[in-house]
């Protein structure tokens, strides 16, 4: 964790100075001193390596240089954005990919395989926001059905930052505010995000799943259950789905990664202000006190995430111990 | 093809080498879908290098052109005679912006497996034929670069190229190289792993008695033996290169949009078109990325399937072709020859050992 947030820091001092970046065509030489010497700039690069762990452990990330917002605070409503973003993606992605996985292993190399794994290459292989596009172009634009961007629609936006506890995750916001209209406005934005990022996660999750499931029902036990005579289909689901599956748990940690980044594009694609969107808006405004900030989450959300997924691994098969 | 030629020829260790054209006796191997989707995936691949090299030939107009003899385009053309594919936003004719992509693409591609290779693949070996503090850091360093979102990497490394602001400098090299620090860490992970698990061989204990030098020993001794599922990586990477640059080009961090045609940075301009019914601006350079690497992935997943003796078909082959397989594999442990079947996750389970 401190490896990565190091990395992070000096990567982007190799950059250069966040207000030379930033400012660099429109201020004058002196004028340029001047502000970095009031941001600390221009002290020792270790002395502000030091000053920014210290914020880091008081859960300061500091300011945005562009828009004066506190990252903690933009970590906080956008970050929340995106993991509502995920959720329903992750769902999207369970419920096409698990079946489907299944499905095609149980009828290898027939045709529900070769249709099931064609979709699975297609899927992986188109980008996110061209799936985005896709999907705005045929629900959006000509059957007029969804809306094509945003979390909700904008009066009901409005009527939502009122609402008290926020937790800024809208459908949960929606809820509390107590009016089933708001909540459909919510889940009908989230719809066309949700499925482009999910069926990004869905082939992944075919692919793994169908080798598993095929690597499980070769081994003893499935035979051994075969030759008892259990059908089939009682077969694949009780002896070898389930085993098939510890696997696939730890390449959900994995895809957590996968699925931020999926969501950088699929953010600016559908203009869900989530952690991504911010962040590619920072990174072309070069505010690289902000992205700083939010890299630096990211990769510390992306490693508890994995030591998690560890954790659960371990839950789940007893053979791994630590 | 270079891929193919490199296993046969270098992974086999008992039967001697076979004469003939070596990709051939790979595709032998195959059979039914298999050897459909290697083929297709073939086909596809050699549509797109034909449509890379000859897009100055094939494209009606230049991909910056917005005027042709003097004649306007036009913006938002729909597709016609004059435009097969329709003209974008800025006036430019699809169909042509469409082909020069491809040579933007295959372009950085190339670029960057190769550089990947040749900074990945040595560092691997170094590293894990060496061992001690080197070793340590860089595993370190890799699994770091390793749990950031692989975009996010190429993002920061093409504005760090860059120097915080966009210069015309290579602005193919720089996507390349951007994309080539993400795929360094997996190339490394694989030699290195196969490399500590080779190098007590008893081959490579009596080159070192015959007083073979360390660099004759790591190249020639143990990097044949660590070789094997390069092509493989090689192969996946080159699709994922293709998503990865194409993202990059959609956030505005790819090439200069007038320096060479890129298929993301298109979709990024027809993205307004869409939400107003306008499909032909975003639809055709998606379909390309979308056929490209599939075209990659099919002959990539192909080839991890016949090299990976876990995942093969029963009944497939020859007796002699199969022979060989298991000659090619038979040194590789399950995790290391599954790297395909788990797109960019999968390398880490090589950590657990």
């Amino acid at each position: 964790m401190l490896i990565l947030v190091t990395v992070v820091f000096f990567f982007m001092r190799v950059i250069g100075d966040p207000i030379t970046a930033s400012q660099g065509g429109r201020l004058s030489a002196v004028q340029l001193a001047q502000r970095r010497a009031a941001a600390g700039f221009d002290r020792p690069i270790f002395t502000q390596y030091s000053e920014y762990l210290a914020g880091l452990l008081h859960g300061d990330f500091g300011t945005a240089l562009t828009d004066h917002r506190a990252i903690r605070e933009v970590l906080v409503t956008n970050g929340a954005a995106t993991l509502e973003l995920s959720v329903w993606a992750l769902l999207v992605a369970f419920l096409v990919g698990v079946p489907l996985g299944r499905l095609a292993a149980r009828y290898r190399d027939r045709l529900p395989d070769v249709s099931i794994r064609t979709f699975a290459v297609l899927v992986y292989a188109a980008p996110v926001f061209f799936v985005g596009l896709l999907l705005k172009l045929l629900f959006s634009a000509t059957l007029g059905w969804l809306p094509a961007s945003g979390r909700a629609s904008a009066g009901v936006e409005v009527a939502l930052t009122n609402v008290n506890p926020k937790t800024n995750i809208m459908v949960v916001d929606a809820i509390l505010y107590g009016d089933t209209s708001y909540v459909l406005d919510v889940l009908r934005h989230a719809i066309l995000p949700a499925l482009a990022l999910g069926l990004l996660t869905a082939g992944v999750f075919i692919r793994l799943i169908r080798i598993n499931l095929i690597e499980t029902m070769r081994t003893d036990y499935v035979t051994a259950a075969r030759a008892r005579g259990v059908p089939e289909r009682l077969v694949v689901r009780k002896h070898a789905f389930r085993n098939a599956l510890v696997p696939v748990v730890t390449v959900m940690g994995m895809q957590i990664a996968l699925l931020l980044g999926g969501a950088i594009l699929t953010e600016t694609t559908f203009e869900w202000q989530g952690l991504g969107y911010v962040l590619s808006r920072y990174l072309l405004a070069r505010d690289f006190v902000a992205v700083q900030g939010l890299v630096t989450a990211i990769a510390v959300v992306v490693a508890l995430a994995s030591f998690l997924i560890d954790v659960i691994n371990a839950l789940v098969d007893p053979r791994v111990r630590f | 093809m270079s891929a193919i030629v490199t296993i046969e020829t270098e992974g086999l260790a008992g039967p001697p080498p076979r004469r003939g054209f070596p990709g051939v006796t790979l595709l032998r191997s195959t059979h039914g879908l298999q050897r459909g989707m290697l083929l297709g995936g073939l086909a596809v691949i050699t549509l797109f290098v034909a449509v890379a090299v000859l897009a100055p030939l094939l494209a009606p107009y230049g991909f910056n052109a917005d005027r042709a003899g003097g004649v306007i385009f036009g913006t938002q053309q729909a597709p016609g005679a004059a435009h097969l594919f329709g003209t974008t936003v800025g006036g430019q004719d699809v169909l042509s912006r469409v082909l020069f992509g491809a040579r933007t693409a295959l372009t950085v591609i190339v670029l960057a497996v190769a550089i990947s290779l040749v900074v990945g693949v040595p560092l691997g070996l170094v590293s894990g034929y060496f061992g001690g503090v080197l070793d340590r850091i860089l595993v370190l360093i890799t699994d770091a670069l390793y749990a950031f979102p692989s975009l996010l990497l190429a993002i920061v490394v093409s504005i760090m190229i860059s120097g915080g602001r966009s210069t015309p400098f290579g602005g193919i090299l720089a996507a390349a190289i951007s994309i080539t620090v993400v795929y360094v860490p997996q190339y490394f992970r694989v030699v290195r792993n196969l490399t500590v698990s080779v190098k007590n061989e008893p081959f490579v204990e009596s080159a070192r008695i015959t007083g073979a030098r360390p660099g004759r020993i790591m190249f020639r001794h143990v990097l044949p033996n660590v070789s094997q599922t390069l092509p493989v990586l090689a192969t996946l990477n080159a699709s994922e290169a293709i998503l990865t640059l194409a993202g990059l080009g959609f956030l505005g961090f790819g090439i200069e949009p007038s320096a060479a045609a890129e298929w993301g940075y298109d979709l990024n301009k027809a993205l307004a078109d869409a939400t107003n019914g306008i499909w032909w601006t975003g639809v055709y350079p998606g379909v390309a990325i979308v056929l490209v690497v599939a075209g990659v992935t099919l002959v990539g997943e192909s080839l991890n399937d016949v090299l990976n003796p876990m995942l093969r078909t029963r009944g497939g082959g020859t007796s002699t072709a199969d022979e060989d397989e298991i000659a090619i594999a038979g040194d590789l442990d399950p995790a290391a020859g599954e790297l395909g079947s788990g797109s960019d996750a999968t390398p880490t389970t090589e950590d657990d050992r």
